[in-house]
């Protein structure tokens, strides 16, 4: 059984008395893991992430890491974690390298050390070639890969990487991918990180936490949340307007079925071979389908299911947030 | 795999006070001095302000004897003076009677000001007044890190708290430390006098006024904008005083003219002590006594407003 390395009991954070961000937050994280925590913007994530890399301070409960409280002993969690935010906190008026080398100033690395390691992670990340540049000429990417080499810079046992994606397109997120993937079959680095993207937690996480509302709704692998709302959905049209919903159930493996609009959602465990026994069902009793579909679940239902909203709903408002700071990023630099 | 981590012991990391002051304070003053517009506008807004009002209001010029300009022949009603016995009345020579006015306006500039030019008076004054806005703002960038999220990175890492907020202390002094010692050569060459009795070590007294100066309002402005989401409200805020500040002290007339509720105002003012600490060391025949009381006003409203800041900064940190 792999070591626990994050532990956060009933974690609670109420900003200002009144706002509850962060409810009771229960859960674990074992050595060597990638673990998500998956939400809209305002879920909780940010907060959560704060309080264990000890920004803020938890006003309930309570968070270790590596059996250090993230409260008491704050200054020994520091040093074996590094933190990747959501912003770009790079200075743009520095080089990377020198980016690089601030942070192991701030960490205290012995400067030979640190030396040798800042050129070893920037070639990591694949930034040897622009070291010297100036990160203001930096494209997005490049800064968020900047940002993990200045995360790894104390070999840290746990890495947080808040949205690590966050207003990137799309093959720069998939090459950000790599690079958490690769950090932790290089480093053995265990992984804790927040995104409201559903496929990236997908594609990344061994476990997920989804958070709404500063509560854990769900914990536990993708496969596993999955397999928990039922498999995979067939959509089913059929020809005549009589409700077929209870010969629909009768099949093998059918879990739930509900009617909308003459159209059946039903949601079945190995799809590809509950739907031709669907079918052949209806057909005996001389009923025809007209269409149907199947739809193998993603964490995007998941998410529906346990919340009850879209995630899409969330991007928008995320899609507005960027778009102010940008243009908060441009006033600075005027 | 997790080999690698556990052979190298977290003991490695060595958080230093000084090594993150220095980085941390190294990035900010190459944040400005890589900028060459912030860097002309720095220089040039002194260099209006002497150039423009120091030379403009030309105290000295209201005595000289071309303004006073009195006719060539004066008569005087012998019932106006006192004359010795056996003289009748007096008639004086106009230039002379200018020239003297002069001269004893020249003592009122003297008793006035402490000096025969205005321009020496207030160049000094425009140190102060631009000591005062560059710590002020300086302070203030505090809201950008927070904004950008380059704060809380920080906090995360092990760094001393007091780096953090020390570094933007000292950043803040020391622009205006380079600042006031290009204003000063600037007002030298435009014509600023110095006394005899000024040697180039008094600049260093100068430089530890401005450092109590600025390291006092500079504190309460990183705790004051550490607050603050956006950068308007610090902003307005240093607008608002800055005026008060400067008028309600000697930074650019005497305070012994002004009414006694003003004068009250301008000797708990700190800018007062500023200007007349460096006036004492530059332009003016240094007077020891006076010299050590502003330099004892000046500590202790760098002490109080420091540790104010400082504490205030510091809960911020570990909220």
């Amino acid at each position: 059984m792999p070591e626990e390395v994050i532990r956060a009991e009933n974690l609670t954070k109420v900003f200002n008395n009144s706002l509850v961000a962060v409810d009771h937050v229960t859960f674990s994280v074992r050595e060597g893991e990638i673990f998500g925590f998956l939400g809209p913007n305002g879920a909780g994530k940010t907060t959560t992430i704060n309080m264990l890399i000890t920004v803020l301070k938890p006003t309930g409960g309570r968070a270790l890491i590596l059996g250090y409280d993230v409260v008491k002993r704050a200054s020994e969690v520091r040093k074996v974690i590094g933190v990747v935010p959501q912003e770009y906190t790079a200075d743009e008026d520095l080089t990377g390298y020198e980016n690089v080398m601030l942070c192991a100033d701030l960490y205290g690395i012995p400067r030979e050390v640190a030396r040798k390691r800042a050129l070893e992670l920037l070639e990591l990340v694949e930034l040897t070639g622009f070291k010297d540049r100036l990160v203001e000429n930096y494209s997005g990417g490049m800064r968020r890969r900047l940002e993990l080499a200045c995360g790894l810079i104390n070999r840290p046992k746990i890495l947080f990487l808040d949205e690590p994606t966050l207003g990137l397109d799309v093959q720069t997120r998939a090459t950000i991918w790599e690079y958490i993937k690769r950090l932790r079959k290089e480093y053995g680095v265990t992984i804790f990180m927040t995104t409201h993207y559903l496929e990236e937690a997908d594609a990344l996480c061994d476990r997920v936490a989804i958070i709404d509302r500063g509560r854990i709704i769900a914990i536990g692998a993708p496969s596993e949340l999955k397999d928990r709302l039922g498999g995979d959905v067939i959509t089913i049209t059929v020809r005549e307007e009589a409700d077929v919903s209870d010969l629909i159930k009768s099949v093998e493996n059918v879990k739930e079925v509900r009617r909308e609009n003459g159209t059946y959602r039903v949601k079945v465990e190995r799809g590809e071979l509950t739907a031709p026994l669907i079918i052949e069902a209806l057909r005996k009793k001389g009923y025809t389908v007209t269409r149907l579909s199947l739809k193998e679940l993603t964490l995007n239902e998941v998410y529906l299911e346990y919340t009850g909203r879209a995630i899409r709903d969330v991007e928008e408002s995320r899609a507005a947030f960027m778009a102010h700071r940008v243009h908060l990023w441009r006033a600075r630099r005027k | 795999m997790s080999g690698v981590n556990k052979a190298k012991p977290s003991t490695e990391c060595q958080p230093s006070f000084t090594r993150g002051l220095r980085a941390l304070t190294y990035r900010e003053l190459r944040k400005w001095l890589k900028d060459p517009v912030m860097l002309t506008m720095f220089v040039l807004q002194p260099l209006i302000w002497m150039g423009l009002l120091g030379k403009s209001i030309n105290i000295r010029g209201l005595f000289s004897a071309e303004n006073i300009n009195l006719p060539r022949q004066i008569p005087i009603p012998g019932n106006a003076i006192l004359h010795p016995p056996g003289v009748e009345g007096v008639v004086l020579d106009g230039a002379t009677f200018s020239r003297l006015l002069a001269d004893m306006s020249a003592g009122v500039m003297q008793s006035a000001f402490g000096v025969a030019d205005y321009f020496s008076f207030m160049a000094v004054g425009v140190v102060s007044m631009m000591v005062t806005t560059t710590t002020m703002f300086s302070g203030m960038s505090i809201v950008w890190d927070r904004r950008l999220g380059f704060l809380d990175k920080v906090i995360s890492t092990p760094v001393p708290r007091a780096a953090i907020i020390f570094a933007k202390i000292f950043n803040a002094t020391l622009r205006s430390l380079i600042q006031a010692t290009v204003i000063l050569a600037l007002a030298y060459l435009l014509g600023l006098r110095v006394s005899p009795t000024f040697t180039p070590l008094n600049i260093l007294g100068v430089y530890a006024a401005i450092f109590l100066m600025g390291a006092g309002l500079s504190s309460v402005f990183i705790a004051f904008s550490i607050r603050s989401t956006r950068i308007e409200k610090p902003m307005q805020f240093a607008s608002l005083i800055t005026m008060p500040l400067v008028f309600a002290s000697n930074t650019f007339f005497p305070t012994k003219f002004m009414p006694g509720w003003m004068q009250t105002v301008a000797s708990i003012n700190p800018l007062t002590y500023l200007t007349d600490a460096i006036r004492q060391l530059t332009i003016l025949p240094t007077d020891t006594q006076a010299l050590i009381w502003d330099f004892i006003c000046l500590s202790i409203f760098a002490a109080a407003l420091t540790t104010i800041g400082v504490v205030l900064s510091w809960k911020y940190l570990s909220r």
